[in-house]
């Protein structure tokens, strides 16, 4: 699946897309945060205050606990500043 | 007849004038239109200018959705969503909200609905670019913008 990064989530990461596949016992946006804060020390800081922040799937906005199984895009960002 | 809204995500500036004519020239059955116009403040000379950042497709299809809820509750004759991305100066126009009606309660309903629904649900990120440093810092979410969701 394709991982999508906005905001100071993309600048913490360093970048603002990339393709994942992540181990079958990430079942949730939850699951994924979890996941991806162990993979580097960019992640860590992106995902330190976990829960604040915002995810989509396949652009449409979801909870923590949505499944990402048939996902194609998962977007993770803070919460939205527009208007 | 179903009313399409007019949604669009640009760079550009955008002219309300023309965009109340878009809605409302030639026709003869429309008794309110309403805008909202949100403009780049320069905090009291602090700031340089707003770089704003979004999600292209999903910002579409957000407002999109917030624009189809909008015509489901009240019975506007049009509707044009308008908000841009870039780097937006003080002074510049940022959002902008038109709203046709019969009378005017609708479309100033709908307005306030829009705009709050669009500050919550809309993938927009503005990073303040400032005058004095060039420092650059991501504005936070208002609690206030969430609270105002709860009255509709």
């Amino acid at each position: 699946m394709k991982a999508l990064y906005f905001a100071w989530v993309r600048e913490r990461i360093g970048r603002a897309e990339e393709e994942l596949a992540p181990p079958p016992d990430v079942a949730t946006v939850g699951d994924m945060i979890t996941w991806l804060k162990t993979r580097g020390e960019e992640y860590a800081y992106a995902f330190e205050n976990g829960r604040t922040i915002r995810a989509a799937i396949d652009r449409i906005h979801v909870k923590h606990d949505a499944p990402i199984s048939g996902a194609r895009e998962v977007a993770f960002f803070p919460p939205m500043t527009g208007g | 007849m179903a009313v399409a809204p007019t949604i669009r995500v640009q760079s550009e500036p955008f002219d309300t004038a023309t965009e109340i004519a878009a809605l409302a020239t030639g026709r003869t059955d429309i008794g309110a239109v309403v805008t909202f116009t949100g403009l780049c403040r320069d905090e009291g000379g602090r700031l340089a200018r707003l770089d704003l950042e979004h999600y292209p497709g999903m910002a579409e299809a957000e407002m999109g959705r917030v624009a189809d809820e909008a015509l489901q509750r009240w019975p506007l004759f049009g509707l044009t969503v308008i908000h841009r991305y870039g780097p937006i100066r003080p002074g510049e126009p940022i959002v902008l909200v038109v709203t046709a009606s019969l009378h005017r309660t609708a479309a100033f309903d709908a307005a306030e609905f829009l705009m709050d629904y669009l500050k919550s649900a809309a993938p927009f990120w503005k990073k303040e670019v400032l005058a004095e440093s060039s420092e650059a810092g991501w504005v936070d979410a208002r609690h206030e913008d969430q609270q105002a969701l709860a009255r509709w």
